[in-house]
């Protein structure tokens, strides 16, 4: 394997990565809606830290790799509007990212308070933070721009 | 260089992207039903979570990649090529998803059997069982992954 082979391998891998992040915060999203207790709430941490280690690597991996290749590989230019149309929805799903990290992160900080102040039981606040539509909405773009670039990365519109 | 540059034809394309789909839900499904395993330190609801992670995202996504696969093997021409001219990419691609799809099963086999042990106040033994098939099967896509993007030989 040639080490243009290999940049193109770890390229896929980390869009695994992060595909695989953000597949799990939608298995976190259907399961957060059923939680009001801060124990519950606080117990999917971990889960969540692997998720956004995930779409760390997959966001800096995507990226740096791609770009790379993209002056690398022969036939291929950064200025081709396929590769250009992947960089603006990968920005897109960035800012995106970003807010779903923003509305998710109440549920955990509210726990953390009410952990604190000693109220361990069922909190209707709590599970409004959990559910919220916010939320789930930038996540659904988010996915969508995901999918998106899949899409282009495939089809190559243009090339 | 030119073979990684190469643009496919464009009837390869909706097959590959269903291939490419169901491996990325199948390897998002292990790596949640994995990390929701390994974090549950023996809750039953994470526990419970990671086996139905493992058999709602990863079984159906695994079905969806082998569909793809079959599609664009057939789209590709390579059911006319003789398998001892096959490339090794494409070879390592098939034995790991055959294998790891028999193993799948028998994971989430052991995972239901689990859950209904864990109901019925019996212990997690049989789920830590299928959290650590579950982290083969993840490095065993991995490797799948890397073959079929890199396409060594």
């Amino acid at each position: 394997m040639t080490f243009d082979q290999w940049m193109l391998a770890f390229h896929v891998l980390a869009a695994f990565a992060l595909v695989s992040g953000s597949t799990l915060f939608w298995v976190l999203v259907v399961a957060v809606r059923r939680i009001d207790t801060p124990d519950d709430t606080l117990r999917l941490g971990p889960v969540a830290r692997v998720g956004n280690a995930a779409i760390g690597i997959g966001m800096g991996g995507t990226i740096l790799l791609g770009v790379y290749l993209a002056f690398a590989l022969d036939g291929y230019a950064i200025w081709d509007g396929w590769i250009i149309a992947a960089l603006v929805l990968w920005l897109i799903g960035a800012a995106l990212g970003r807010q779903v990290g923003e509305a998710y992160a109440a549920g955990p900080k509210k726990a953390l308070e009410l952990k604190a102040a000693g109220q361990t039981g069922p909190s209707a606040e709590l599970l409004a933070l959990n559910r919220t539509s916010r939320g789930v909405l930038f996540h659904a773009l988010t996915t969508l721009v995901l999918l998106l670039i899949i899409i282009d990365m495939i089809w190559k519109p243009g090339a | 260089m030119s073979v990684l540059a190469a643009v496919r034809p464009d009837d390869w394309n909706f097959p590959l992207f269903v291939h490419v789909i169901g491996a990325m839900i199948l390897v998002a499904g292990l790596v949640t039903g994995a990390s929701a395993l390994a974090f549950a330190r023996g809750d039953a609801k994470m526990l419970r979570l990671g086996f139905w992670a493992l058999m709602l995202v990863s079984f159906p996504g695994w079905v969806i990649m082998r569909l793809g696969a079959e599609w664009i093997y057939s789209r590709e021409g390579w059911n006319h090529v003789k398998s001892s001219l096959q490339p090794d990419w494409l070879g390592i691609g098939f034995i790991i998803a055959d294998a790891g799809g028999l193993i799948l099963v028998i994971t989430l086999i052991l995972g239901g059997i689990g859950v209904r042990r864990l109901q019925a106040g019996k212990g997690a033994g049989l789920l830590k069982a299928v959290l650590v098939l579950s982290l083969l099967l993840l490095a065993a896509y991995v490797v799948a992954v890397w073959a079929m993007a890199g396409k060594p030989g």
